[in-house]
């Protein structure tokens, strides 16, 4: 596997305008004669097609929601990050770069950071045309926020519903297209397989969730914006159809995966309340704007919060990073929690709990401003715990929620198999080691709208059209491989055999390990008791899961089933790259690697790489590659928050 | 948050494909706790009828936030279940009684197919949108956002029309079927914006257009909709969507 980043020359400020100004160019007249292929329609890829069909291509859009508009992004919620600097409070395009490389804890390309910052502001401006209504000052200029990890206020928001306006905003560009005719929608499709000819991507299995039949799509150019996979903890805020399936297969094909063990874990949810519960809730991350998180200083104390006094308080992040406090990135702010519940200091029935309280600012400000900023998420918290936030703090946790990981892609946001391209959170490329708040909206976006269009074209004018048939051999060998598959999920379907077990149960099964052992904190003993308990799950779930109905219909267990399956091969590609990174990174923290504050230890001389994972067969190991990372511009230092 | 329990009976649709007739089916749960969402309560009743060798009740989630506009059925006749701007999925089982027996059945409507169980097609909203449900505004070629400045409280308004996530609920509780709530959402949005000027007239007149090749009924003015709208959408949208209905057609050219 070549690894090459094909990084544009010149300084850092000139390689987005230098690689623009050397691609190559398709004709206007001649971008009608190309097929693509864009799978998955959140931020990435509805931005994409959008996009790419205003330009002249012809689309094919694929997703497993019912419509386009309903895909996971639709959830985000706290804003969206852009170098404007209309607070004039300091912010710039170089900012923005060093603290999303520095908040990543220098596990990323400088020269892609740089440019997600350099178009940041076109992003705002593209969504303020498209009539999205972001928050507005009284004057009716754009409003902002803060976010952790920044000490600007970069931060443009549509309340708690940002991720749905933005997606709102990029689905009716997208359905303007299929007005044209330029998009074709495939709706309630899941992508069962990549086909390769002559070593390019050149087409698609699906699965039609309706009829349950297999179509095949032929294309010049496949592009995956397919999502991320912290589902395969089981518990995430992630929506229930996140999977990994699409890029697990593509992985299989010939494609890199990345970093895969980089999984942010975000401090603000919801707790745990139960073994039926079946996802998490995220509390924006702007709550810590205001409130303020605490547990009592004794150990398992049972006092309510109202009865413990300020003197029995412990603000610890207050205490322990008096220069960002409670704004701390995510990373830092979880490990935190994680570490005074493990002391016994956590709150709750359970102890996995810390308070994040707002009974100072409401007495500071009064109720009503708070309502303004955070009128739906009390709601939304206590719809789902019957506790009111403005009276009582709230109580929450980290959770599974973001992965940093992803396909492996180059600055052209291309995979290792030429003509698959991949977008949003389905690639590594941002990021790092832990990514900051509102900067997953904006990575989304500028693939989709301002760096594939121009990438793509560049690939499409070298590699020129191809054959667009779909009775090509390795369309058969596919989809008799997923034949077998399904018919092999569904062996026990009326059975009546005793002893078998759902497909969620080994996905639970699946999760706990994670959690435990690849979670917050890992070790390499516990690391390599993981991965020999992944291929014991999946041996038992591959032995005794019960899939009931057929395959010609909509059957929504089949569908998990090969989700889950997939996750189970994947788990120990996760837990091998966590093994690997002996040293302490963003989100990754390894307890062998700590300082002596017990913060996380780099070890840049010998991790300053993405790692990435090559598929070698099933039986095999997987081969791991490494992409040397350069720092020009930024001094990799010791991330310090206090 | 103390741990309860209670007990029902669930009497849900259960249609195998769209060419069938469907009918009810009882289900007794025992021990359902009341912290669980009722989506989770299905999630358990289908993990009984799975390992019972039953087939599970096919419905449609996946945010399970109120947000992606995925999940809804009709709860003891109400859209969405008892509770006032609340999604099937941040329904709690503490809003039930023990030995309640409850009937869950699917939005229904001519412009909403059934598919199996609760689950229904609802692309005629996307055809709405195809129709006109957009500022034609090809990417890159947008000003700086400051140089539209919009009013707080016109932003504010266009956010209350923009917050409808699509569920269809609106038009399963009217008794026309009309999806006025949600057409007059979106026209709603652009008719307050700066941006939706240019195509103000032309939009408004095509997705009423296309609402009605897709088979909606007409408003009756009954406010169903608006009662159980899960984000709390006003009817004053569909007042807004008539006065821009008429004026684009008395001065449209
Ligand atoms: C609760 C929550 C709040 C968040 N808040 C913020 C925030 O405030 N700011 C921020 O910047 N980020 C936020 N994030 C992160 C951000 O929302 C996501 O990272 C981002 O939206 C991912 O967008 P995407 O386009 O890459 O993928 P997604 O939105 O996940 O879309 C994936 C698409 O791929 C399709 N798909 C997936 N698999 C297949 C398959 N096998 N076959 C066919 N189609 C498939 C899906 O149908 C879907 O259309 C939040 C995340 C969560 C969970
Ligand atoms: S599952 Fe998304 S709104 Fe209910």
């Amino acid at each position: 596997m070549q690894l090459d980043a094909q990084i544009p020359a010149g300084a850092l400020a000139e390689k987005w305008e230098n690689c623009k100004f050397t691609n190559k160019l398709v004709n206007p007249a001649n971008k009608r004669k190309y097929e693509i292929i864009v799978v998955g329609t959140g931020l990435a890829g509805a931005s994409a097609a959008a996009t790419l069909a205003e330009l002249g291509y012809n689309v094919k859009s694929f997703c497993i929601q019912d419509s386009p508009r309903r895909a996971h992004s639709i959830a985000a919620q706290g804003g969206i990050n852009a170098a404007k600097n209309y607070q004039n409070d300091g912010d710039s395009v170089f900012r923005l770069f060093y603290d999303t490389i520095k908040g990543g804890d220098f596990r990323a390309r400088e020269a892609n950071v740089y440019r997600l910052a350099q178009v940041s502001n076109n992003i705002i401006d593209q969504c303020v045309a498209q009539g999205i209504p972001f928050a507005r000052e009284y004057g009716g200029t754009l409003a902002n926020r803060s976010f952790g990890g920044a000490q600007v206020s970069r931060t443009f928001y549509a309340r708690g519903q940002t991720g749905q306006q933005l997606l709102l905003g990029a689905y009716s560009a997208m359905m303007r297209q299929v007005a044209t005719g330029k998009i074709t929608l495939f709706p309630r499709r899941e992508i069962m397989d990549i086909i390769t000819i002559d070593g390019r991507a050149r087409g698609i299995i699906c699965r039609n969730l309706i009829t349950g039949k297999l179509e095949r799509y032929a294309a010049h150019a496949v592009v995956l914006a397919t999502g991320g996979y912290g589902n395969v903890f089981y518990l995430s805020t992630n929506a229930m159809a996140s999977n990994v399936t699409a890029s697990w297969r593509a992985y299989k094909k010939g494609a890199g995966f990345a970093n895969p063990c980089f999984v942010q874990i975000h401090p603000t949810c919801i707790p745990v309340h139960g073994d039926y519960q079946s996802k998490l809730t995220l509390m924006s991350e702007s709550l810590r704007n205001d409130g303020r998180v605490w547990v009592p200083k004794k150990k398992h104390d049972t006092r309510p919060p109202a009865e413990i006094p300020e003197e029995d308080r412990d603000y610890y992040l207050e205490r322990k990073y008096p220069s960002f406090g409670n704004l701390v990135p995510r990373d830092v702010a979880s490990r935190n929690a994680k570490e005074v519940c493990d002391e016994g200091r956590g709150v709750g029935e359970t102890g996995l709990a810390v308070y994040l309280d707002f009974q100072e600012v409401i007495k500071r400000d009064g109720l009503e401003p708070i309502l303004k900023k955070y009128g739906n998420l009390f709601h939304m918290y206590e719809k789902i715990t019957a506790s009111d936030p403005s009276r009582e703090p709230m109580k929450i946790y980290p959770a599974v929620h973001y992965t940093m990981g992803g396909l492996w892609v180059d600055y052209n946001l291309m995979s290792t198999i030429p003509g698959m391209f991949v977008l949003g959170e389905a690639n590594f490329s941002d990021h790092g080691a832990n990514r900051l708040g509102a900067s997953a909206l904006m990575q989304g976006l500028a693939d989709g709208y301002f760096i594939l269009p121009y990438t793509m074209g560049n690939y499409l004018a070298q590699a020129g059209a191809c054959d667009l048939s779909t009775g090509h051999k390795p369309y058969d060998v596919a989809e008799d491989a997923i034949k077998e598959k399904t018919k092999s999920f569904l062996r026990h379907s009326g059975s009546g055999r005793k002893g078998l077990q759902t497909v969620d149960h080994y996905h639970r099964e699946l999760g706990a390990l994670l959690w435990d052992y690849c979670g917050m904190a890992r070790n390499k003993k516990g690391l390599e008791y993981a991965l020999s308990k992944i291929p014991e799950i999946r041996a038992e779930f591959n032995e005794n899961t019960l899939v009931p109905g057929t395959g010609q219909q909509l059957n929504q267990s089949l569908e998990r089933a090969g989700r889950v399956g997939d996750f189970l091969e994947f788990a120990e590609v996760m837990v091998r790259d966590a093994l690997a990174r002996e040293e302490s990174c963003g989100c990754h923290l390894r307890e062998e690697s700590q300082t002596e504050e017990h913060e996380a230890k780099r070890d840049d001389e010998h991790f300053t790489h993405v790692a990435v994972w090559e598929y070698t067969g099933d039986d095999r190991e997987p081969v791991l590659h490494r992409e040397h990372l350069e720092f020009e511009n930024v001094t990799p230092s010791q991330r310090s928050y206090k | 948050m103390a741990a309860n329990t209670i007990s029902i009976t669930v009497k849900i649709w259960r249609q195998s494909d769209p060419n069938s007739t469907g009918s009810f089916e009882n289900h007794r749960l025992e021990d359902i706790n009341t912290d669980m969402s009722f989506l989770e309560m299905l999630d358990v009743l289908n993990e009984r009828l799975t390992l019972s060798g039953g087939e599970p009740v096919a419905f449609d989630h996946d945010c399970r936030e109120g947000i992606c506009g995925m999940c809804g059925a009709v709860v003891n006749g109400i859209a969405h279940g008892p509770e006032r701007e609340t999604t099937l999925c941040q329904l709690h089982m503490r809003h039930f009684r023990n030995g309640e027996t409850i009937a869950i059945e699917p939005f229904r409507a001519r412009a909403f197919p059934p598919i199996k169980d609760l689950i229904i097609d609802r692309s005629s909203f996307d055809h709405i949108i195809t129709a006109g449900g957009y500022v034609s505004m090809n990417t890159g070629s947008a000003q700086d956002g400051n140089t539209i400045p919009v009013a707080q409280d016109k932003a504010e308004q266009a956010m209350d029309a923009a917050a409808c996530i699509g569920c269809g609920a609106c038009v399963a509780a009217c008794p026309n079927a009309a999806a006025m709530l949600f057409v007059g959402a979106k026209v709603s949005q652009f008719a307050l914006l700066p941006q939706g000027e240019p195509e103000r007239k032309k939009r408004a007149l095509a997705m009423v257009e296309a609402m009605d090749k897709a088979g909606f009924g007409n408003c009756g003015n009954e406010r169903e909709c608006e009662n159980v709208c899960p984000k709390g959408i006003s009817i004053r949208n569909i007042a807004r969507l008539n006065r821009e209905y008429i004026r684009a057609a008395f001065t449209a050219d």
